[in-house]
């Protein structure tokens, strides 16, 4: 019988709160690290969050130390801190003389677009090299993924990227070195977007080369672990074809266990996107964050890190909600075993 | 010792180990026998800035006139050090972490696993550079943010494997005669766990490194240590005249790190024949 929709909703809701309850303890471990370093670095816990060194007014910094009640008890001041941050209030950079909030919500939707393009090329791409590898094994199409993908493994991502620029943009003219538009032409709808389109695709392919090669060998793996079962077996007895097979049975079973790696793997696709928004200028959290280390505005570096932790939570439960719509026997939160 | 024998003849009949095996070992002999052959200062400048590599100096002199080969090998050694000595840390800590919890279980074990899976959602990278940033960039705090950053994984992984091992007999036998908690895991339990440690081990050890590389060409590096990834952070801005300055030391982390993982996965179906094939 199917769960009538109403109630499949009020599962969904009621699944996302208890979600929701079991990050808290994971987001209050973050905000524990970051109070433990602003306390942890050389100096006075007001020069770290008053940002950039010398930059801030006495009255500011006093303004500082009273608002943190820096004069209390550390438990105290932990739990201004907490209050703070879960009322997302980041504080303030003076380098950039904005809110932390502001300057972190105008840089959020670039990182998305180019974490979101590097998944769905990397996840799209790995998934139909994998099938190809594991259709072939040992063919030469097979040893070459083997091979690209051991390559890609050991190389550093920004000195890709750096090597990327040099071939298609500096020797070949093809694709613009840095930045996300170009601002000077004044572009708007469609040469907007494929201006954006040019310029994200150097970042992207640099930020994806490592998750797809991981990925096309994961689902080369579990293609073949598939192909040993039963329903295998007896798809084929029906008469099936092995396209047919391949496309309709095995890839969607096949396929689970790239969605959970994806998912672990936001965390440092968060990461990489630092070096990689840093060699292209792509003006998104990463570079957000170069800047400001660069400035030493660790106040404006530690929101960074909070919202990237958070950005990884919401994730995951992005990818649990897909988990459950590919494997209808995966209930909603139950997938701990995985 | 006959045990040892096959261990070594199957790791040298697979091919890709060996080569492995041979690019780390020039490597490594760069990073140790290099400076003490050829003492120089690697931050020093030897000559005209931009010197094309294969002239008058091998690799050619960088943007200031510093010698890139110098910078190559005691890159190296920066690299190596700081990949081994994380690694040991991580290993060290989440060996005895992990190992803890897996053998006594209870709440000893139900924090840790909290802990390993608060640090799944935390973006690793991103903790490491505000440790580095919050901490000043030395090779200590380098050191320190990578083991931090790398010590779950191991925990998990060695967990896993005391989990496992403590329902077995022979380790139920143990527990039978008397044994005391430690010996049992000093001497029955972490031998037959220690293979998968090893591997796991030398592959941190090569993605440490890519982290050291990447931490160091964002300006994080001690500024008194030459480091691969710094050589390319400098020779950024001549990209476009001069890029070689860029390649050269790219080349020398790709070598190092494929390297490594080449030996682990010898490592790694030498150490567990059962798996071979898979």
């Amino acid at each position: 019988m199917k769960p009538s929709f109403l109630g499949l909703l009020a599962a969904s809701l009621g699944y996302a709160v208890g979600r929701l309850a079991r990050a808290i303890p994971t987001i209050a471990v973050i905000v524990l690290l970051n109070f433990g370093l602003v306390h942890l670095a050389p100096g006075d816990a007001a020069d770290v969050l008053a940002g950039e060194a010398g930059a801030a007014t006495p009255e500011y910094m006093q303004q500082l130390r009273h608002k943190f009640g820096l004069d209390q008890p550390l438990a105290v001041q932990l739990l201004v801190y907490a209050k703070n941050i879960f009322s997302f209030d980041l504080g303030y950079s003076f380098r950039h003389d904005r809110p932390v909030r502001q300057l972190i919500l105008e840089r959020l939707g670039p990182t998305l677009l180019l974490m979101g393009t590097t998944l769905v090329v990397s996840v799209g791409l790995g998934i139909l090299l994998g099938m190809l590898a594991a259709r072939r094994v040992n063919s030469w199409q097979d040893n070459v993924i083997s091979v690209v993908a051991l390559v890609s493994y050991a190389t550093p991502l920004f000195w890709a990227g750096l090597m990327l620029i040099v071939v298609f943009s500096i020797k070949l003219g093809w694709l613009p070195t840095s930045g996300m538009e170009d601002v000077a032409a004044f572009n708007e709808g469609w040469a907007r977007v494929l201006d954006i389109g040019r310029h994200l695709v150097l970042p992207a392919l640099t930020l994806s080369l490592f998750y797809l090669a991981f990925y096309a060998r994961l689902m080369r793996a579990s293609m073949l672990e598939q192909s040993g079962m039963d329903y295998i077996t007896t798809a084929r007895a029906k008469g099936l074809t092995e396209s047919q097979i391949a496309w309709r049975h095995t890839l969607r079973n096949a396929v689970l266990p790239v969605v959970t790696m994806a998912g672990i793997q936001v965390g440092s696709l968060l990461g990489g996107s630092v070096v990689v928004e840093t060699v292209f200028g792509w003006p998104g959290l990463g570079s957000l964050a170069f800047e400001s280390l660069f400035a030493r505005d660790l106040n404006l570096l530690l929101g960074i890190f909070f919202i990237s932790a958070c950005l990884v939570v919401v994730v995951n439960m992005v990818v649990d909600v897909i988990y459950s719509i590919l494997d209808p026997r995966i209930e909603l939160g139950s997938r701990e075993a995985a | 010792m006959a045990g040892r024998q096959t261990f070594f003849r199957r790791l040298l009949r697979n091919r890709a180990a060996v080569l492995g095996l041979v690019v780390l070992a020039l490597v490594v002999g760069l990073a140790i026998v290099g400076p003490i052959v050829h003492p120089a200062d690697p931050f020093g400048l030897v000559g005209r800035p931009f010197l094309q590599p294969f002239g008058r100096f091998l690799l050619g002199t960088d943007i200031l006139g510093r010698d890139v080969a110098i910078g190559i090998m005691y890159g190296a050694r920066t690299s190596l050090m700081i990949g081994v000595v994380a690694t040991v840390i991580a290993v060290v800590v989440g060996t005895l972490l992990g190992g803890a919890a897996g053998y006594f279980g209870g709440a000893l074990d139900r924090s840790l696993t909290r802990v390993t899976e608060i640090f799944q959602t935390i973006p690793a990278f991103i903790f490491a550079i505000v440790i580095v940033a919050v901490l000043s960039p030395s090779i200590r705090n380098v050191i320190a943010a990578i083991a931090i950053v790398s010590w779950p994984p191991m925990a998990r992984l060695v967990r896993g494997e005391f989990l496992a091992m403590r329902k077995r007999e022979f380790v139920q036998a143990c527990v039978g005669l008397g044994m005391p908690d430690m010996r049992i895991i000093v001497r029955h339990i972490l031998p037959n766990a220690l293979s998968p440690i090893i591997v796991t081990g030398s592959l941190m050890v090569a993605n440490a490194i890519l982290v050291e590389s990447s931490l160091s060409f964002l300006g994080l590096s001690d500024p008194n240590v030459m480091s691969w990834g710094f050589m390319i952070g400098a020779g950024r801005p001549v990209l476009r005249t001069a890029w070689w300055l860029c390649a050269i030391p790219g080349v020398a982390i790709l070598l190092t790190v494929l390297s490594i993982n080449l030996v682990g996965e010898g490592l790694n179906d030498a150490l567990n024949p059962r798996l071979r094939g898979t």
